[in-house]
């Protein structure tokens, strides 16, 4: 998969790729179907793996060559070593998690560097729905609040203080709408966070 | 094939000469990069796909997996299924002659291991003319095969393919096989192993052997499911029969599996499959230590457990997952949530079955230069 290709599917992920270096050896948590490890690997020549549990995802990942191995993550990292990879990625899947906090560590444990990208629960038409006194249901958060996978909401400035709790560097922060940048009122006009972090 | 270079065994013994029984599949194509080994389990053979003709019961072991079309496609690969030393399926073993004294080798015949076969193995596949196998795969006692393999020929195969196995069976295990050991060893028809010369075989004791071994291919739910508590043979009242006999369906389905398989397997080869089973323990040479073990190894692995499998557990599958992931080896694992217990590696479940298909596909595109 090219650059052009990733821009086109996944804005946000062709964002976050310029973050991770050439052949970085990567580990991607939740990993889906596998499209990110493949663009890493066809274009910036990175090594690594995808964790997914989800059976479609692992055989998605599998028939575009990218290697997955399948595994709760929920059971954290322990098929890993300690710094065992340049880059951790967990995107758009910590807010499914149960135990956050645990695998957030788990990650900064295995990794280098680690980016987590969430949807921004604080993103303005979700505050909206809250006024008009409705769940907020958008393009980031598409699900209904009796069926959704994310178990956990959480705002840019509430994560930021997870991370420092964690004792974790926050390299970059940035909020994306759209899949583009967003610099003034982030917290307010991002529907996604992307966190670069690392151990102090 | 017979081979008359003598072959040294790890044990130190060694066998003069000897065949190797193997069938193959597909067509192998002119750089010779499409060939899969497939090895085989406890109580299987060379013949893993298709029937014999005019023999409608004859379906290979692995017929759901390998054949034109199926997950181990046989239009695109060249496979080869091969009988093991010590097998009473055609390849030597205790039934045969022994060269030395002009009998057959019964007790006599040496312990062969995991290692020995693959020793083997590599043999038949210098005659066939394959230097490196695009895979070496196996379930179960098969995928330990191929895991010895990738260690030691770590540059003739470019994919390990391992199915429900372990790098080293448990203390639970090896107390099972040598519960099944001990029935045979303890049938007076098995002779010291020279039952062959008395004219009779150790029926009961493989017979039990089988019941013990059987019991742990299958899950707990899974023998509910089927058996329950189900009577067979009830009294006319209504009630128990309250005695030894037939009385749940479990016992009279065991007994059957006993029973048939008495009578097509040589209670030596039981013995000596087992043996290799729990003498399987590469990273011994380590001291334990399996990353250690696995840093010679070259291939690109893939991995399946079944959640319910309890004889060879996703536990023992994510230990080696984690020895490769260490040594950065590229590895692909999938943990299928199969009710079916360790006999799940063989039977039909879509999503395990998909996982094959997919990486066997990229094998294939590989091979064709593709990717």
């Amino acid at each position: 998969m090219n650059f052009n290709e990733l821009s086109a599917a996944r804005p946000d992920l062709a964002f976050i790729a310029h973050w991770v270096d050439n052949k970085a050896h990567v580990l991607d948590v939740g990993c889906g179907d596998g499209v990110m490890m493949d663009y890493l690997q066809s274009d910036k020549q990175c090594s690594g793996y995808g964790i997914e549990i989800a059976d479609d995802k692992v055989l998605a990942s599998t028939q575009r060559g990218v290697q997955v191995v399948q595994q709760d993550m929920e059971n954290g990292l322990g098929l890993f070593g300690d710094n065992s990879f340049d880059t951790v990625l967990c995107l758009s899947s910590l807010q499914m998690m149960k135990h956050v906090e645990a695998l957030l560590r788990d990650i900064v444990r295995v990794g280098k560097e680690a980016i987590v990208s969430f949807p921004n629960f604080a993103y303005w038409p979700h505050r909206v729905a809250l006024l008009k006194g409705r769940m907020p249901v958008s393009e980031s958060l598409p699900y209904e609040w009796y069926d959704t996978p994310n178990v956990r909401c959480a705002t840019i400035t509430d994560f930021r203080d997870l991370a420092q709790e964690c004792g974790l560097e926050v390299i970059e922060c940035v909020a994306l709408a759209e899949g583009k940048r967003v610099s003034f009122l982030p917290n307010l006009r991002g529907d996604l966070a992307v966190f670069r972090l690392r151990k102090k | 094939m017979h081979f008359a270079e003598p072959l040294l065994l790890q044990s130190g013994a060694s066998l003069r000469d000897y065949m190797l029984m193997y069938e193959t599949y597909g067509t192998l194509n002119a750089d010779h990069s499409n060939a899969v080994l497939v090895c085989h389990a406890l109580n299987a053979s060379h013949h893993v796909a298709g029937e014999y003709e005019g023999k409608p019961k004859s379906t290979g072991w692995w017929d759901n997996m390998v054949g034109p079309g199926k997950p181990l496609d046989t239009d695109k690969f060249f496979v080869i299924g091969i009988n093991n030393l010590g097998s009473c399926f055609g390849s030597t073993g205790p039934m045969h002659t022994n060269p030395a004294t002009g009998k057959p080798y019964g007790a006599a015949f040496p312990v062969v291991t995991v290692e020995d076969w693959v020793s083997a193995q590599a043999r038949l596949a210098d005659q066939l003319g394959i230097q490196q196998f695009a895979a070496v795969m196996g379930g179960s006692l098969g995928g330990m095969q191929a895991l010895a393999w990738s260690i030691m020929y770590p540059e003739r195969l470019r994919h390990c393919v391992v199915i429900a196995s372990t790098a080293k069976l448990s203390a639970q295990n090896i107390a099972f096989n040598d519960v099944a050991r001990q029935a045979i060893l303890s049938d007076p028809d098995y002779h010291g192993g020279d039952f062959y010369a008395h004219g009779v075989v150790p029926k009961n004791g493989l017979r039990v052997a089988r019941m013990v071994g059987h019991i742990t291919y299958l899950s707990d739910d899974d023998m509910a499911e089927k058996f329950g508590r189900k009577l067979r043979d009830i009294a006319e009242s209504g009630d128990y029969k309250f005695g030894f006999g037939v009385d749940f369906e479990i016992e009279s389905y065991l007994r059957y599996q006993g029973d048939k398989f008495s009578e097509y397997f040589d209670a030596n080869t039981y013995l000596l499959i087992t043996k290799a089973l729990d003498y399987f323990d590469p990273a011994r040479k380590h001291g334990g230590d399996l990353a250690t073990t696995l840093a010679s190894t070259k291939a690109r692995f893939f991995l399946a457990s079944f959640t319910t499998d309890w004889r060879f557990s996703p536990e023992r599958s994510r230990e080696i997952v984690q020895a490769l992931v260490s040594n950065r080896r590229q590895v692909t694992y999938a943990e299928i949530d199969a009710p079916h217990g360790h006999d799940a590696f063989l039977l039909e479940d879509a999503r395990y079955m998909n996982m094959v298909r997919a990486y066997y596909g990229q094998v294939w595109k590989e091979i064709e230069g593709t990717v």
